[in-house]
């Protein structure tokens, strides 16, 4: 489905992420662990085509896409969460969702001119997209609730509809379940189970141990850059230099 | 209560009243100065319109916006004064040069983020200034353009006068307004929407950014300068102070007490503040003491402006009035009308 071939990348002399050579199956839960500032971030962002790598490949399903700008990569399939999502807070719910199927639309400014039957029909279909993203994250009930006057949980459901919304093959999630509840957290991994059953692939960054080790199917683990290990959560959480790398580094990564 | 007259105010028949108002607005009117400074009003409405297309929808904050209304003004001008034109086809070039030298300027500006953009486009508008005061040759310099004509009535009506012009000027609001109305609920608009909400998720819902700030840009300059080239034909003799930042300073101002990126706030803030400066003659520059404060006051508990802010109350009151469990189901709130409305 993903593969990336000797990815590196260079901030100035700092290598964020260096020479990360891995595959992510389809239809999987493929979790990223490792310590704050190994370079989990960084590796969507180049995946995303959000930064250029300064060498290696990326292929998505065959075919390369490693210098593609951001908007054609999201075209191919590649949607994405981010630690942080900015929404429009006083507009509504839905207001906010219908945007994430223009991707696959079409209309320009003569169609909003002349009010075209194509703008006008791709409009519904934009709304429709969106109401089902949003059943899908089980918010229906929310649709017409400002963003400002909705929960911290029900913002990651509606961050998660939007990057449905854009009809995606692979979603790139960067920790989902930050600053929510253990209670939450549990709703926030069945929807993922939800994703991989309707044929989704899920790469998955998180630092929540107890909902990575229950939901991923496989781990890669980033150290400075480096993929330090790789497997099924049992052989990484019995990995010496996965051990080494969380004991002697950085606290809030165990957390 | 307030409910009740708040949503009086969304009715379309209220835009209807608003439109009786301001046609009969000449036959109410004390004087023609008053018809006058209300033409003068809708010309800066309509340019403000334009502000809020890349820097309200599309957040990007632009300065040279007032730049783009003195080119418009000065095309217009300076082709009918010095090369022959007539007023339409000047009007149509002044449209057209705005267009282009707002895609010229946005490819290159729009590669910059936020307050550098800002920045660029203040020195953009400055140089804007600069031309037009120092390249005598074409600009006339200091000295300004004169004898600019006035619309062509076909030999149906004078422009010359007050109150014609004050209706030519309204029709032209009123396409401004219904072209902004059309955007601003269409998928273009939502794109320019996204694209203020944050440059990264948009790009990750597979928005080509460049080319969408670039089409934002190029509307709002030539909002700025259709303005611009009616306020030309109006007073009919310009210089190099309609470059000033002011003027780009007034219309944020306009914007922000109005309700950015709102349909309505652009003009309830234009108008508003128009009428209150007019009336504010007397106190001259002291008039800023009371304008300071209000401003930063309106700033600070109305970041939305007037009519931003109103939408926010209107609707959170009327999801109150629905129970929890009916939420679902209650497809036409009024803040459905009240979006595609106000
Ligand atoms: N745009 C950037 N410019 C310079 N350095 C960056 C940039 N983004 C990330 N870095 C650096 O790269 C390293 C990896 O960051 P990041 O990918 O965010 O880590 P993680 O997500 O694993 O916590 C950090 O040292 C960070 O400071
Ligand atoms: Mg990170």
């Amino acid at each position: 489905m993903l593969k990336v071939d000797n990815l590196t990348k260079m901030f100035g002399g700092l290598a964020a992420v260096s020479n990360v050579s891995v595959e992510f199956e389809a239809n999987k839960v493929n979790a990223i662990i490792g310590p704050n500032g190994a370079g989990k971030s960084t590796f969507f962002n180049l995946i995303a085509g959000a930064h250029k790598p300064t060498s290696g490949t990326i292929l998505l399903d065959g075919k390369d896409v490693t210098n593609l700008p951001c908007d054609q990569i999201a075209r191919l399939g590649v949607g994405r969460t981010f630690q942080t999502t900015n929404l429009f807070e006083q507009a509504t719910v839905l207001d906010n969702l219908i945007v994430g199927h223009r991707l696959r639309t079409r209309s320009g400014l003569w169609d909003v001119l002349v009010n075209s039957r194509r703008l006008q029909a791709e409009e519904r279909a934009c709304r429709e997209k969106a109401r089902e993203a949003l059943d899908f994250v089980g918010l229906s009930h929310v649709e017409n609730r400002f963003i400002a006057d909705i929960t911290q949980e029900e913002r990651k459901r509606v961050a998660f509809a939007l990057a449905l919304a854009t009809d995606p093959k692979i979603l790139l999630l960067d920790e989902p379940a930050a600053g929510v509840n253990p209670e939450e957290t549990e709703g926030l991994a069945d929807l993922m189970r939800k994703m991989i059953n309707h044929g989704l692939t899920v790469c998955l960054i998180e630092h929540k141990m107890g909902m990575i080790m229950g939901i991923a199917d496989k781990i890669m683990v980033l150290d400075h850059g480096e993929k330090i290990a790789e497997g099924t959560p049992e052989q990484v959480s019995n990995d010496a230099a996965v051990i080494e790398a969380y004991l002697g580094g950085d606290e809030d990564a165990a957390a | 209560m307030l409910l009740k007259i708040a949503a009086l105010l969304m009715k379309p028949g209220a835009k209807m009243a608003m439109l009786a108002f301001a046609l009969v607005f000449p036959f109410l009117a004390a004087n023609e100065y008053q018809v006058y400074v209300m033409a003068t009003a809708f010309i800066w409405a309509i340019a403000v319109y334009g502000l809020n297309i890349i820097t309200g929808y599309c957040g990007q904050l632009n300065l040279a916006h007032g730049g783009f209304f003195a080119i418009g003004a000065y095309t217009l001008g300076l082709l009918t004064a010095d090369y022959g034109w007539s007023f339409w086809p000047a009007f149509v070039g002044a449209l057209v040069m705005t267009a282009v030298l707002g895609f010229l300027v946005g490819v290159v500006s729009l590669r910059l983020k936020e307050h550098y953009f800002a920045i660029f486009t203040l020195c953009v508008g400055f140089i804007i200034y600069l031309l037009l005061d120092k390249w005598e040759e074409l600009t006339h310099g200091a000295i300004g353009v004169r004898d600019i004509a006035a619309p062509y009535g076909f030999g149906l009506v004078d422009f010359t006068d007050t109150t014609p012009f004050y209706y030519l000027v309204l029709g032209f609001l009123v396409l401004a307004m219904w072209f902004i109305s059309r955007l601003s609920k269409s998928l273009l608009g939502r794109t320019f929407i996204a694209i203020r909400n944050g440059d990264e998720l948009a790009e990750s819902l597979g928005i080509n950014l460049m080319r969408n700030k670039v089409l934002a840009f190029v509307l709002s300059t030539t909002y700025a300068g259709l303005a611009g080239a009616l306020y030309a034909g109006m007073v009919r003799f310009i210089g190099p102070e309609e470059a000033n930042i002011n003027h780009t300073f007034d219309m944020i101002t306009y914007l922000l007490v109005g309700g950015i990126g709102t349909l309505s706030g652009p003009l309830l803030g234009t108008l508003g503040l128009v009428w209150i400066t007019q009336s504010l003659q007397f106190l001259e520059e002291y008039r800023m003491i009371i304008f300071g404060p209000l401003l930063v006051v309106l700033v600070i508990f109305f970041p939305r402006g007037i009519v931003g802010s109103f939408l926010t109350w209107i609707h959170r009151k009327s999801q109150a009035l629905v129970p929890e469990g009916k939420r679902k189901d209650s497809k036409v709130t009024p803040t459905k009308e009240a979006e595609n409305n106000a």
